[in-house]
């Protein structure tokens, strides 16, 4: 789209992510050696790549740990969001007494709660899954109850002039209306219930790669703090591309309409 | 006080609780069956609260409303509506935009499913109508305003409701397209006959259109003037350039004139 000049026979953009990345690596390489910088204060590339080759089946491992822990909080928060959005949603009264406490529930960082939930659950997976599912519900109930309370008036007069229901109303234009909100928070809301899990694994778990950091921390091991890092990062970016993949797929109408004519 | 189709009377609504909002005050209005009514005013005069009134989205603060003969307790159920804004769903097609109604008024409800062929049949003759013969598969974003402006009536009127109430429908559109959708409005209404209200600020558009008009002070609204238009229809658009029309709207123009001079 944005390079579409037809005289140019190759589409920069699409390689232009790799191109920068690499960028990125040869001057972090190249400073690393020029100015000598210690591998335990900064390991270049190489270093954290080798690390990273040593240690991968630990890596492996504790990258699917926090992938699962994850996932779970972040399902438990799409149903938990989903539930309470469209109850938020419904009504002036509900949401002006709830929207109060979620706010305030939403300021505690959740960093200050995983203590609690260690002590609730003992150290392991069970607090990492809560906290990504209490740090990740927050944007869904928002985005969804926004959706639903941003209905046109004039649409909602139409249908009840019809003689439509609440739950009419609901299911023929709020929900759909809703789904992009939804779907757009769900990029949003992977990425911190990702945040929450691994905060939580540097707190108090056995497994995952927030404990793996932890672990080669007290080692002064600091490639493969940087693997790890590292390895958080791939993740990172592979559910959020999944996410978007995922809101494209399913709202394309919303995206669209700016192409319209 | 018995007759009208659509009898508002003595009526009085105000907004926020006491000590609110006095939209209108006073109201006296009556439409007969398959009459087309228009309702003209300065702005900000109750003439959409009217519309809400009659259609019982809100209550009055004092007096009746009576539409086909029965009080009004609550949304009337029957009553199709179209707005200056479309407000087409951008997720389903024109068609399906058009048929939405059909989703929710009985009898058509129940039987949409088993009768679907038939009903898409019905919707893609009014879209002809219309003049958007073959845009029932384009989504309203595909479409310029005034066509969106057309699926609108065609949802409103797609379940041949027995009152139609239009809030400036035709306010967004440039001059053209306005005189050619008063013209499919006109056509609509001569062939189907429901009753219908119409709220607008343009004088020559309740001229061309209406058998009758009701001009409201500002707020709080009352009906100030009830001026019968008697020109024979089928009107054509060419009328709009005669002289007695012109006079009409001239003198409808001093009311609303007065109507803002006394507020």
């Amino acid at each position: 789209m944005s390079s579409s000049s037809p005289t140019k026979g190759y589409d920069w953009t699409a390689i232009a992510p790799w191109l920068y990345a690499f960028v990125m690596f040869a001057v972090w390489e190249g400073a690393v050696w020029i100015f000598k910088i210690a591998p335990f204060v900064l390991p270049a590339p190489s270093k954290i790549l080798e690390a990273t080759i040593q240690f991968w089946p630990a890596i492996w491992m504790n990258s699917i740990q926090t992938m699962w822990t994850t996932m779970l909080g972040f399902i438990m928060a799409i149903i938990g969001g989903l539930l309470l959005g469209i109850l938020v949603g419904w009504s002036r009264t509900i949401y002006a007494g709830l929207y109060p406490l979620m706010v305030g529930f939403n300021a505690v960082p959740k960093v200050a709660v995983i203590p609690v939930l260690i002590m609730w659950f003992g150290i392991g997976s069970i607090p990492a899954v809560l906290t990504a599912f209490l740090i990740a519900f927050f944007p869904i109930v928002v985005n969804v109850s926004t959706g639903l309370a941003t209905i046109e008036p004039e649409l909602e007069d139409v249908l009840r002039a019809l003689g439509a229901s609440k739950m009419d109303i609901m299911l023929k234009v709020g929900i759909p209306r809703a789904l992009p909100y939804f779907f757009g928070s769900l990029k949003v809301a992977v990425t911190l219930a990702f945040i929450g899990s691994v905060m939580s694994e540097t707190i108090g778990a056995n497994s995952g790669l927030g404990h793996t950091m932890l672990a080669a921390q007290s080692q002064f091991n600091m490639p493969l703090v940087f693997a790890v890092l590292l390895a958080l990062a791939v993740l990172g970016i592979v559910m959020y591309v999944l996410m978007a993949w995922l809101e494209m797929r399913m709202t394309g109408w919303a995206h669209r309409s700016s192409m319209g004519q | 006080m018995a007759g009208g189709f659509v009898e508002v009377s003595n009526v009085s609504l105000t907004y926020g609780g006491a000590g609110g909002t006095l939209a209108v005050d006073g109201l006296d209005m009556t439409v007969e069956e398959g009459q087309f009514a228009a309702v003209v005013g300065p702005s900000g005069c109750g003439k959409s609260t009217l519309m809400k009134l009659a259609t019982g989205l809100v209550r009055p603060t004092k007096g009746t409303v009576q539409v086909a003969g029965k009080p009004v307790t609550g949304p009337v159920s029957m009553a199709g509506m179209a707005f200056q804004n479309p407000s087409m769903l951008p997720w389903r097609t024109t068609l399906k935009n058009v048929m939405l109604p059909l989703e929710i008024v009985q009898p058509h409800r129940s039987k949409l499913s088993r009768e679907r062929a038939a009903y898409t049949q019905q919707a893609e003759d009014l879209l002809s109508v219309v003049g958007l013969k073959g845009f029932g598969n384009k989504f309203p974003w595909q479409l310029s305003g005034g066509m969106q402006q057309r699926s609108n009536l065609c949802r409103a009127l797609i379940h041949d409701p027995k009152l139609l109430m239009l809030d400036e429908p035709f306010g967004a559109l440039d001059a053209f397209t306005r005189e050619e959708l008063w013209q499919v409005m006109r056509d609509l209404h001569q062939k189907k006959r429901m009753t219908v209200i119409l709220v607008t600020h343009d004088l020559r558009e309740a001229v061309f259109l209406a058998d009758r008009i009701f001009v409201m002070s500002a707020r709080p609204g009352k009906i100030v003037v009830t001026r019968d238009i008697e020109f024979p229809r089928p009107r054509p658009i060419e009328l709009t350039y005669k002289q007695e029309f012109n006079a009409i709207v001239q003198e409808l123009r001093s009311h609303i004139a007065e109507a803002r001079a006394a507020a």
